[in-house]
């Protein structure tokens, strides 16, 4: 069953009759094939598979974020040409392609225009090494070793000696760096080659120098894309993390057509000179960096977590209901873990936990809700901060550090912004996908003075904290873009950023070496434990929550007794964040109602912290 | 014949098979017509050779129907020697026409074959327009249609009751500017068939409608010089879309689309006509640039000598064209995709109408290009560049300078929408139904959300002018101060996101010149551009100001003359102006000691200047009120807040979309007038709140508080939809306006309401205080003596141990400054001198 290369097939069949049910029958098709268990996984991705190896014209997968969403494009969906053998005319369909065949007849009356848009796709940004390798093997693990393996390596070897000569302006692929590695021995060489694509784009400063890939996160690597979309245009939103399947189109003509350019051609019509040249290069890269993908099929993804069953299937069901009996036991374990990452601070740990599963699950106007930043504040200094995120790293399938240095700060650009020249949106730091944890680290933060720009990223970090929304900087206005993104903020002190709950740090031990210290505990967990943590982190976030009437009341009830104590110190905010502990604190215990007891537990813990933030305030006096 | 024209005819009867209703022509038909201006090598030339081609393009059609009804051009170029300009914005308009007359008409094409049965009609191939016909309505149109409820700016000074047309004709022969600008919806309303054709074929049409008007012109000013002939322009074509809804239809229809210029280009010679001379013989040659492209002539025709002619630069003809960026207004798009872009060519003289920001509503035709066919390839990208040619540009935001009422920003209601809205409006309790719609989210507060609600619609605007008053202030400014986490951000916030021109800023991170507005120099034009502030962007909508108190003084005092006056003027580098910003402000406010201090006045909670808190119309504290009833209802509607289910939250409020088009409603179309009985009762509110001050000597309401009260009358007329404030209206509005100064200028000495705490900045009580403080001070230093000067310090201690009142320093400062205002004594540092 190999539908890449049915898709050859199925459009010379259509292109023949004009009939546009053979669209929908065509899409109908690629469901079907895909719902069938496990068939996707046949698909091979773009985000795993170098694109050299890839045959042109196959179906393919792309887990992405949508990065920028170009104007729409008219395209010839139907058009009429010569056949070069019989000389008749002929219809051809020029969906899912991005170049007709010869001696188009553009007076034909047959032309069907159509549209479609372009939407410019990267990588999920912040995507954890250890997502990327799990769905690089599990995707290397269910493809048959005689599918396409050989002919990756056929092709790499005999074919592509084959196209140059039969199609001569097929353009080779520059770097035959990449082809010395072997492909597909052992193990080992595919986590070579699993990094072989990103050197590759970002390394050649032949290539990439002039070409910005516009990924929101500096470092980051990987194909970017550009999808077509023909359908359910509305239906997509720009920061969804998508899984596309497309056909791949790497046409090399495509980039011999934006490089040339006759000058004599100009004078008379400047349409062509329209686009300035950073635009060209922003919408018509060279295929060979930036694949064209023309989607048949795309499916919002709730969480890239590969551990987990992604579609909301049956199997997700089962899957749900067999780990939710383990779910307790994990918690501890896990709970042990961080309190020990923590320096045995237990209060911290839970409060990270919280955190860690903690989602805007819904908005009621501008108030996301669910939301829980947190501040641990207290941190030591000397790279423990460091350290500490590689271990988030390490559990939660997207996160991205961002060292709030002065430096980083003032020259940094977390929002992103339209270039009016090149006609794209220039991505930023905070274009992130939803559930990443952005890991703030203010113990970097020395004195010293913000520009303007420093601290516009400042007010834009605290829009993102307080109403999870980002100002895209559109220079003749502003856009909102709301989001759904965990904050951590780590500080000596307390944070100058807002947060919805503060825990300084108690270390109860103080390991002479720091480094050290956290390596073993690192390495003492085996991968079996560390993926059922990174299970239930993703998992706890996806069940769903509710309370009964009668927890209602006694709710209310606790905060009026609350406020009849001391109606100073318990305000709204408290009760705003103590319903939202509460609903985690039941959500990490695989509860998916609010018990008495959570409800008091969800006090309890407050209060730990509260007297210790007292505790801190009178300790230091001068604290805020 | 070997022209375009004979292609399509041969191949007639297969595609009238497949001849669909124009608005779902397919793109093959179009580009057959022959109307692209870029079209890349089109098959004629192919087909036949260019020098056939090119001499018998015009020709031949033209014999074969009736002259007069087919050729454009000529009673064009006869009309008294006017000079025709050549409308590159239309493409190559005059030859559409001339090539395409046939005398069949396509059978699918029902409503015209009717016509074809009632007699022999010529249309204009691949349209349904007959010439002749349509120059006729045209005409008749011109002469007689007449709107008399027009309220368009454009319309101002000329009689209503005469036919509009010919004034503007009239207007066109006294200024002399060939231009006329024709409503669309006008000519809807007065011919849906000419509409609908003018829509679907402006190509064609326009140059009809030129004609006609041409004509009726000339004869009707046969004396008139004019630069070039009249060139019509319509706009406001009925089929506005935003950018977004543009699709394969539209091609080569005329749509009228609004966004924002973000970019334009240097202007762009584009060469109409090319004029080539015989080097061997000098014989000269005229050849119109046809779709982008110029035949050049092989053969000279005078000397016979093949590939003789050369293109002289200088003496071919050029036009003006300009690429011009046009991006989505952010209020047409949806939530989460990113704007889309447009591209527009503006031809002669449209050329630099805009700039990058402006707003503009554009007319003009939409157009797809096929990408370039390269000789050396063999494949071609199988997409189209699109663009538009502009036939017409309207600004949108040029009438907000100039003071008039923007009809552009009316949101088109439908009438369920109006019907819905106008139910809600007959409940009786619509107005608690509405403030509880808003900011559901937040709790209670309800007088402060009653006051926010009269905000958003805001009084009626009274045009004094004449009297020289100048205009009144017809939006109402709220103050919010309180504790901090009393959700006033939160508030703001929504607010903000409720009205369509709302800004928020920050009082901590703006300055003077990010809510006013800078002279900036454009990067790309080198030119001084005026960039709008906050203030001036929130015009007509409500700017929200969170930490009012954080701002510093020099911001603050440019919100002097906007809250009051509304304008904002400017001296900056070169440009003096006055602009308007007819904003409400909504701010909010923390007590500097970061907690409300029930012991001070509001002032002194909020260290705001007196002249600037007397300009809100209403303050309210935003205060924890902590009662256990309070407590529990808080409690509920949190909890309710985080486990409601969305349908349960949805039956509960009224939508946010509702009450935004409820808002926009009431604003555009009520202008509520007070009635007798309601200026009786403000009359009596108003001295009743003198009086109340006067018992105890001192002011206790200004004029400023009866302008509020009538603000807020005349809003809660528009929530109940009504045209006249009543006395209900004006009893709520001194209602609230009392709940608010009761909250705001209680003296927390002695308990009154004192309303010169917020205009002047102190109680009465206090200035009693002061004025004893400075006698008693005046009494010492007098029992002792003759003595010239004394010690700063010596003198307050002395003073200190002889009240039996505690003196503060600041006390004493004031005192010392109300004797030295008397020219009694000076304080020159730690000395005091008695004059």
């Amino acid at each position: 069953m190999r539908m890449w290369f049915i898709c050859r097939f199925c459009c010379p069949a259509a292109q023949s009759n004009s009939n546009p049910e053979w669209e929908a029958k065509v899409l109908e098709y690629f469901k079907g094939q895909l719902k069938e268990k496990e068939s996707h996984s046949w698909v091979p991705s773009l985000n795993d598979v170098p694109l050299h190896y890839l045959k042109p014209n196959s179906l393919v997968k792309f887990r992405c974020l949508v990065q920028d969403m170009f104007d729409p494009e008219f395209y010839m969906g139907v058009y009429e040409t010569v056949d070069p053998s019989t000389k008749a005319n002929v219809l051809r369909c020029g969906k899912y392609k991005d170049v007709t065949e010869c001696g188009v007849d553009l007076n034909s009356r047959n032309t069907v225009t159509a549209e479609r848009q372009t939407f410019y796709c990267v990588p999920i940004p912040g995507e954890s090494p250890w997502a990327k390798e799990i769905s690089f093997l599990s995707a290397a693990r269910v493809v048959p070793s005689t599918s396409y393996v050989p002919s990756r390596q056929k092709r790499s070897y005999e074919e592509d000696d084959d196209d140059m000569d039969t199609q001569p302006q097929k353009q080779r692929e520059p770097h035959t760096g990449t082809h010395q590695a072997e492909p597909h021995g052992n193990g080992d060489s595919k986590r070579q080659e699993t990094e072989a694509p990103s050197s590759q784009t970002t390394t050649p400063s032949d290539c990439s120098s002039h070409l910005d890939l516009n990924f929101p996160l500096p470092g980051e690597r990987g194909p970017a894309c550009l999808v077509k979309v023909y359908e359910g245009l509305d239906s997509f939103k720009l920061n969804d993390t998508l899984e596309i399947y497309g056909i791949l189109s790497v046409n090399p003509v495509l980039t011999v057509l934006g490089e040339e350019k006759d000058p004599s051609l100009l004078l008379l019509n400047p349409t062509e000179s329209m686009e300035t040249p950073e635009e060209q290069r922003a919408h018509d890269p060279p295929a060979s960096l930036v694949p064209r993908l023309h989607m048949l099929y795309a499916r919002p993804l709730q969480h890239n977590n590969p551990l987990l069953p992604s579609a909301p299937t049956e199997d997700q069901s089962a899957f749900v209901s067999s780990f939710l009996v383990e779910m307790a036991s994990v918690r501890a374990e896990l709970l042990a873990y961080l309190t020990h990452v923590l320096l045995g601070d237990g209060l911290a740990a839970e409060y990270l936990l919280l955190h860690l599963i903690s989602d805007v699950y819904t908005r009621r106007d501008v108030l996301p809700l669910g939301k829980f930043t947190l501040n641990l504040s207290g941190c030591p200094l000397n790279s423990y901060t460091e350290r500490l995120y590689q271990i988030v790293q390490q559990l939660v399938p997207c996160s991205y550090r961002l060292s709030m240095s002065l430096h980083t700060m003032n020259s940094m650009r977390l929002v992103p912004k339209k270039d009016y020249v090149a006609n794209r949106l220039v991505s930023g730091a905070l274009q992130l996908a939803r559930n990443t944890s952005l890991f703030l680290d203010e113990t970097q933060l020395e004195q010293g003075q913000l520009d303007s720009s420093g601290v516009r990223n400042i007010t834009a970090l605290g829009n993102l904290i307080s109403w999870q929304k980002v100002d895209y900087d559109f220079s003749y206005h502003q856009m909102e873009f709301p989001c759904n993104i965990n904050v951590l903020v780590t500080s000596e002190g307390r944070s100058l950023l807002p947060s919805d709950c503060q825990v300084p740090l108690q270390p109860q031990v103080t390991p002479p070496n720091m480094e050290e210290y956290l390596t073993t505990i690192h390495m003492a967990q085996f991968t079996s434990q560390i993926n059922k943590f990174r299970v239930y982190l993703s998992l706890a976030r996806t069940l769903d929550y509710s309370i009964s009437d009668e927890v209602t009341k006694a709710v209310e009830d606790d905060f009026v007794d609350m406020r009849k104590d001391d109606p100073q110190s318990v305000t709204a905010e408290d009760l705003h964040r103590m319903l939202v502990v509460a609903r985690l604190l039941s959500l990490s215990l695989g509860q998916t109602t609010l018990s008495r007891d959570g409800w008091m537990r969800a006090k309890h813990i407050d209060m730990l912290r509260r007297s210790r933030t007292e505790q801190q305030k009178s300790l230091n006096g001068n604290e805020p | 014949m070997s022209s375009p024209t004979s292609t399509p005819v041969g191949s007639k009867p297969s595609s009238d098979g497949l001849a669909s209703p124009p608005s779902q022509r397919r793109r093959g038909q179009d580009s057959s017509n022959g109307d692209l201006p870029a079209m890349p090598t089109s098959p004629a030339t192919d087909i036949a050779s260019p020098a056939v081609h090119d001499t018998s393009l015009f020709s031949s059609p033209r014999r074969s129907v009736l002259p007069s009804e087919v050729d454009m051009s000529s009673p064009l170029i006869g009309v008294r020697g006017t000079p025709v300009r050549q409308r590159p914005d239309l493409g190559s308009a005059r030859k559409a026409p001339q090539v395409d007359l046939h005398t069949e008409l396509p059978s699918a094409d029902g409503a015209v074959a009717s016509e074809q049965a009632a007699g022999q009609k010529l249309v204009i191939w691949g349209t349904d327009v007959n010439v002749g016909t349509c120059k006729e309505k045209f005409q008749r149109f011109l002469q007689r249609f007449i709107d008399p409820t027009s309220n368009e700016d454009e319309n101002a000074g000329l009689d209503l009751n005469e036919p509009l047309y010919m004034q503007k004709l009239e207007e066109i022969s006294v200024i002399g500017e060939p231009v006329l600008n024709v409503n669309c919806s006008h000519v809807q309303s007065f011919d849906a068939d000419l509409y609908r054709q003018l829509i679907s074929y402006p190509q064609e049409v326009i140059p009809t409608f030129d004609m006609a008007v041409n004509e009726l012109f000339f004869e009707r000013f046969p004396d008139s010089i004019l630069e070039h002939q009249i060139q019509v322009r319509p706009y406001n074509a009925l089929k506005t879309r935003n950018m977004r809804s543009l699709n394969p239809e539209d091609i080569d229809q005329m749509i009228t689309i609004s966004g924002m210029v973000i970019r334009t280009s240097q202007l762009i010679p584009e060469m109409q006509e090319a004029f080539f001379q015989c080097q061997v013989c000098a014989f000269s040659t005229r050849v119109e640039v046809d779709r982008g492209r110029i035949a050049e002539p092989a053969v000279c025709r005078n000397c016979n000598t093949t590939h003789s002619l050369a293109l002289i630069h200088n003496r071919s003809a050029f036009s003006d064209k300009q690429m011009i960026k046009v991006q989505e207004s952010p209020d047409d798009m949806p939530a989460g995709q990113t704007p889309h872009t447009t591209i527009v060519y503006a031809h002669n003289d449209l050329v630099d109408k805009v700039q990058p920001g402006d707003r503009i509503n554009i007319t003009g035709i939409y157009r797809a290009v096929p990408m370039r066919e390269n000789p050396r390839q063999s494949t071609v990208k199988s997409v189209y560049k699109t663009h538009i040619d502009v036939i017409h540009f309207r600004k949108t935001d040029e009438k907000r300078l100039h003071g008039l009422d923007e009809d552009s920003d009316q949101k088109l209601f439908t009438e369920e929408r109006v019907q819905t809205l106008k139910e809600l409006a007959a409940k009786p309790d619509v107005y608690e139904r509405l403030s509880s719609a808003l900011a559901p989210s937040i709790y209670e507060q309800e007088d402060i959300k009653k006051g926010i609600l009269l905000q958003l619609f805001g009084g009626t605007r009274k045009d004094f002018s004449q009297t020289g008053r100048g205009n009144f202030r017809a939006e109402v400014n709220i103050l919010l101060c309180g504790d901090p986490g009393t959700s006033k951000s939160q508030l703001l916030q929504y607010v903000f996101n409720l009205v369509p021109r709302g800004q928020y800023t920050s009082g901590k991170g703006s300055s003077a010149v990010g809510l006013t507005a800078y002279v900036m120099k454009d990067p790309e034009t080198k030119q001084l551009v005026l960039q709008t502030g906050a203030l001036v962007l929130s015009d007509n909508g409500i700017c929200c100001i969170d930490e009012f108190d954080k701002m510093s003084d020099s911001t603050r005092s440019v919100l002097h003359e906007v809250m009051e006056q509304q304008t904002l003027s400017i001296a900056k580098a070169g440009i003096i102006c006055q602009l308007n910003a007819r904003t409400s402000v909504l701010a909010a406010a923390n007590p500097v000691e970061s907690q409300w201090n029930p012991k001070k006045t509001t002032i002194e909670n909020i260290q705001l200047p007196h002249t600037l808190l007397s300009r809100f119309d209403l303050i309210f504290l935003m205060l924890d009120p902590q009662d256990e009833a309070y407590d529990r209802r808080l409690a509920h509607h949190l909890v309710a807040l985080y486990y409601q289910s969305e349908e349960q939250i949805e039956e509960e409020f009224l939508d946010m979309a509702v009450l935004k088009d409820y808002i926009a409603y009431a604003r555009t179309y009520i202008n509520p007038r007070l009635n007798e009985e309601a200026s009786q009762a403000l009359i009596e509110a108003y001295v009743d709140m003198r009086k109340i001050g006067s018992g105890r000597g001192m002011v206790s309401a200004y004029p400023r508080q009866l302008e509020s009260l009538i603000r807020l009358a005349e809003a809660h007329a528009k929530v109940r939809f009504s045209d006249k404030v009543e006395t209900v209206d004006v009893e709520e509005a001194k209602r609230l306006h009392r709940e608010a100064l009761k909250q705001s200028a209680t003296d927390p000495r002695t308990g009154f309401v004192d309303i010169s705490i917020l205009t002047t900045g102190m109680s009465a009580t206090a200035r009693k205080r002061k004025e004893e403080v400075a006698q008693a001070l005046k009494k010492m230093i007098q029992s002792r003596g003759k003595i010239p000067a004394m010690k700063y310090q010596q003198l307050f201690d002395d003073l200190r141990g002889q009240s039996e009142a505690a003196i503060t320093k600041d006390m004493f400062e004031e005192a010392l400054r109300a004797l030295a205002d008397e020219d009694y004594l000076t304080v020159t540092g730690k000395t005091v001198r008695l004059l």
